[in-house]
């Protein structure tokens, strides 16, 4: 294992919360919510059993380019909007052919995605069906590929090290920021600008959820449809969003006097090998990936002061979580779960997530977790609910699991 | 029968929409790709936003040919209906 210490320089994001980091952390600590009735003729048309969404704060055609933003599936767009202000966050300037502030054959780009652009892929299906070929756009195909968020970042950037998109469904954007670690670890880049994205709102994947019984169909009040925790929980609420961190080797980035949020010392990846949706009933995976981020960290369960927790707020996914996290780490961390606010990002949650819980270290403080009012009594952890929590950490662990048995924690430690 | 400026402000029109170029720098002198610096996949776009606007039919083979502006108006103005 190589000894290069990885530390998180710049943050950026777009959510349901906000257009950006700071409105999106505002927005868990006010116990704001991002989920709204879906405003979309096919709503009533289709009569589906879900009618809400966690649609973004800020439109992202309204930041970027008119021809810019055309060429760009939603995926895309928020995730070079995220990425835009993540890089300008850490202090550097545009890459232009002139000017560089990370060398390009140093930096590198590793931004996953749960499904790509499945709406560019339907919507352009849609015109071939029904005003021929010569409708359909040039820009399909790079438009529907799931490596599209990640390319587009890089070319924006001149990021030449090499381009990574893990899909991983929900841990996507986790595996992201891990696999970005490993890239600089691994001595192939000294910068990487890493996370994830996701913008996949559409009749047929609120269908597909639905018709898999694993969404909200509190229709009638959204903002309390996420409930985290909580007994009287009913799915996950789908969301859109992306959030992308700059992760840069530490010695580099103290040399250039960069502000550091905190480090990241380790990461768990592992797969359950159980079940296409449904996570191990032990739990095996998740907490094995807890464990190995503390075993690279070199750290011990007492260590572990809080816990960014994946739970979507299903009946069954967040019991799982709850279990995994007491026998992996005990029952002392603080636990929060950002979803009940934000919903559920998919390919960009645990990008989103990593970033809470890189702010509670930096803040020192603990979002509550929205809408858990009535705790479910199987979960027996300390998730804080109703105010927030103010709270000296040591370290933090963000969880992030997928369907298809994918698990990941991030650990991240203060700056030294 | 459109003139050949009024061809070259409708591709301008054309132009601006698909690839962000100014009106006014679509000129007939410039080249799509060196001086406007549209892309190959921009150029399709154009190419079928002009066949819808002009009436005519702009074959890939020709399409290849249409190095400047001028190239394009005087292509329309020959082939438009």
């Amino acid at each position: 294992m190589s000894n290069i210490d990885v530390v998180i320089t710049g943050m950026g994001a777009t959510t349901p919360l906000g257009g950006d980091v700071a409105s999106t952390w505002d927005g868990l600590l006010t116990a704001r919510s991002g989920i709204r009735r879906l405003e979309a003729d096919w709503v009533e048309e289709l009569g589906l059993p879900v009618q809400i969404g966690a649609t973004l704060a800020v439109e992202p055609t309204e930041i970027l380019p008119r021809v810019q933003a055309r060429r760009l599936d939603r995926c895309e767009q928020v995730a070079l909007i995220a990425a835009r202000q993540a890089w300008s966050d850490a202090g550097f300037a545009e890459q232009t052919d002139e000017h560089t502030d990370v060398e390009p054959e140093r930096l590198g780009v590793s931004l996953g995605t749960g499904v790509g652009g499945p709406v560019t892929l339907l919507s352009q299906n849609e015109l071939l069906h029904q005003q021929g070929l010569r409708k359909v756009s040039p820009l399909t195909v790079p438009m529907l590929m799931p490596n599209g968020p990640a390319a587009h970042v890089s070319i924006d950037l001149k990021a030449r090290a090499g381009v990574h998109s893990p899909a991983s469904a929900c841990a996507s954007g986790a595996e992201g920021i891990a696999n970005g670690f490993e890239m600089i670890r691994s001595g192939r880049a000294d910068v990487v600008v890493a996370g994830g994205t996701e913008a996949c709102i559409h009749p047929i994947t609120l269908g597909g959820f639905a018709q898999a019984r694993t969404v909200s169909t509190r229709n009638d009040d959204p903002a309390a449809a996420s409930r985290p925790f909580d007994v009287s929980r009913d799915g996950f609420v789908l969301g859109e969003g992306s959030g992308v961190v700059v992760l840069e080797r530490a010695d580099r980035a103290k040399a250039r006097g960069a502000r550091i949020y905190a480090k990241l010392a380790g990461y768990g990846i592992t797969s359950d090998a159980y079940h296409i949706t449904g996570n191990h009933p032990d739990g095996i995976g998740q907490i094995a990936a807890m464990r190995a981020a503390m075993t690279m960290a070199e750290l011990s369960p007492s260590d572990i002061g809080h816990v960014n927790a994946h739970a979507t707020s299903t009946v069954v996914g967040d019991i799982g979580e709850a279990a995994a996290i007491r026998t992996a780490i005990g029952d002392h961390p603080v636990v929060t779960a950002p979803k009940g606010a934000l919903g559920h990002l998919v390919g960009g949650a645990g990008a989103v997530e990593g970033i809470a819980t890189v702010l509670s270290l930096h803040e020192g403080v603990v979002p509550a977790t929205l809408n858990l009012t009535d705790l479910d009594p199987k979960v027996q952890l300390d998730v804080v609910s109703g105010e927030n929590r103010k709270v000296e950490l040591t370290a933090a662990i963000s969880n992030s699991f997928g369907f298809g048995g994918h698990n990941t924690a991030l650990l991240f430690v203060p700056a030294s | 029968m459109a003139d050949n400026a009024e061809i070259l402000a409708g591709l301008a029109e054309i132009v601006e929409e698909v690839a962000g170029v100014a009106q006014d720098d679509v000129t007939a002198e410039k080249s799509f790709v060196d001086d406007l610096d549209i892309d190959s996949l921009s150029m399709v776009e154009i190419a079928v936003q002009a066949e819808d606007k002009f009436g005519v039919k702009i074959p890939d083979d020709e399409l290849a040919n249409l190095k400047t502006v001028g190239d394009a108006v005087n292509y329309v103005s020959a082939n438009a209906k």
